[in-house]
């Protein structure tokens, strides 16, 4: 919107014209925006579970902390990661994580932008306890059984992998284009599967001690066994399976809207 | 360590890394028990705190301090423990894959119980201790220009830990001078790094997130608050 209306304006005389169209151009630049996208649900939604305080504090502060931190290096241009494209978060994810070797500012890019990407899809991942869906009715739950044998044995992997990640980190369910399989992953920091070739995320959560420390303090099986038996949105992982196998790469991709840009 | 000791320990070692029958199980797990490191008979405890739970307030909770200390910290005392038993039975068995596959629980386990100790340790309650005039304060400044250059390079590197992990101001035995330092997780600095530890500040959130929630900058800046300076010179003395 923002450019439309300056274009509108540039109109008459040359000098003037050219200044304004280089002020039109650093003004797209600087509205590179990734959104701090809203809760699926009230903070409320998810108790007992995630109680209010927590997900309040964890989608109002940490998440979009991230959001605005992302957005902040992005705009002051330290970073030289092709602003002049339509860049979808994942792409800047994936490029800024391939620069990470060589400058601290994409190391700093990285970090954000994947820890606002993970936040938005592990939101995603949850649902109001008691919503009825079943993963053993989705295409999804068939491949859980093709890839683990049983849920159980999915089960098992993933609250393993959520236990066991020392200090801050991520479980993941991602389903491996190159052998067709589901497998369980997990991940440090704000690491992610985008950075691993092939590998497309179907369900995450979050095993930073802020996802859980109100609610259960050093206790994270106790968290991990609730979001898996009570919260996790099946709806969400199928969707993210569907397109995953259709080759799209699912996982709420979203391209950065011309309006936006 | 006694002559009886230099004389049995090598014999009780290559006794107890017989794989075969040649020893009794229970004499080859009373071995490896006599011969592990820890102390009281193969078992770390959780070491009391030198104050109330109460005491480091208001920077840091006594809700804080408990679920620290008894929950987190003990934690990794029983876990240590178990691993060091694993490992016990490995090394008896001679089992190296195994040995080797106990890495990541005694680095883990291991350094929590070691940071935590010293932690609980440079910390006192606020307005009880203050830096002196001394080598601590000669060694700071000749280091790092200044007291106080020193408190906001500190602040800054330790606040700006990805995740979880650790702040510390370490001596250098090979130059002489102190560095700051951070730590992934609950990697243990001096043996990392070889930097003796002077000065450590957690920042898991789980140190800070009753009390500041994600604020870990208030954290940081007000913990100096509590600092107990005269732990720090102790422990510098020692070092040199």
């Amino acid at each position: 919107m923002h450019s439309t209306m300056a274009r509108h304006q540039c109109s008459y005389h040359l000098l003037p014209t050219v200044a304004c169209l280089i002020g039109v151009f650093v003004t797209a630049l600087a509205d590179i925006h990734v959104p701090h996208e809203p809760l699926p649900y009230a903070t409320t939604a998810l108790e007992p579970h995630i109680n209010h305080p927590t997900l309040e504090v964890h989608h109002g502060k940490h998440y979009k902390k991230y959001v605005d931190t992302t957005n902040s290096i992005l705009g002051d241009g330290s970073v030289g990661i092709g602003t002049k494209k339509k860049k979808s978060l994942e792409d800047i994810i994936r490029e800024s994580a391939r620069q990470q070797q060589k400058s601290s500012s994409s190391t700093a890019l990285f970090n954000n932008a994947a820890q606002a990407w993970n936040h938005a899809f592990y939101f995603k991942c949850m649902r109001p306890p008691g919503s009825s869906d079943a993963v053993t009715a989705t295409t999804v739950g068939a491949a859980i059984k093709r890839s683990f044998g049983t849920y159980q044995s999915f089960r098992d992997s993933f609250v393993k992998a959520a236990n066991t990640a020392f200090g801050s980190g991520w479980a993941w369910l991602v389903y491996d284009t190159a052998t067709d399989a589901l497998l369980v992953t997990k991940t440090i920091g704000a690491d992610n599967p985008l950075t691993t070739a092939g590998h497309v995320p179907l369900l995450t959560i979050d095993v930073w001690e802020h996802a859980y420390y109100l609610d259960y303090q050093n206790m994270r099986a106790t968290y991990v066994d609730a979001f898996v038996d009570k919260l996790i949105n099946w709806e969400f992982v199928e969707q993210n399976f569907v397109t995953a196998v259709g080759g799209e790469g699912g996982g709420g991709s979203k391209k950065l809207a011309d309006e936006e840009l | 360590m006694s002559a009886t000791t230099k004389l049995l320990n090598p014999a009780l070692r290559a006794a107890a890394n017989l794989r075969s029958s040649a020893l009794p199980k229970d004499v080859s797990k009373t071995a490896a028990a006599y011969l592990s490191a820890a102390p009281s008979g193969g078992a770390h405890t959780l070491p009391d705190l030198p104050y109330d739970y109460n005491a480091l307030e208001p920077v840091i909770s006594a809700e804080t301090m408990t679920l620290h200390h008894t929950k987190h910290h003990n934690t990794y005392v029983t876990n240590l423990n178990v691993a060091l038993e694993k490992l016990d039975a490995a090394v008896s068995a001679g089992d190296v894959s195994g040995i080797i596959g106990l890495e990541g629980a005694l680095k883990f386990n291991g350094g929590g119980h070691l940071n935590h100790s010293l932690f609980w340790e440079n910390l006192a309650s606020k307005g009880s201790s203050e830096i002196k005039d001394g080598a601590l304060k000669a060694a700071i400044t000749e280091s790092f220009g200044g007291f106080e250059d020193m408190k906001k390079e500190m602040s800054a590197t330790t606040i700006a830990v990805q995740g979880s992990g650790w702040g510390w101001l370490g001596y250098n035995p090979k130059t002489g001078r102190l560095e700051i330092a951070t730590r992934a997780n609950q990697d243990p600095l001096q043996a990392t790094t070889g930097l003796v530890p002077l000065l450590g500040i957690d920042v898991w959130e789980h140190a800070y997130y009753v009390d500041y929630r994600n604020v870990r900058p208030d954290y940081v800046n007000a913990v100096w608050d509590v600092v107990n300076w005269d732990v720090v010179e102790q422990r510098l003395a020692a070092a040199k």
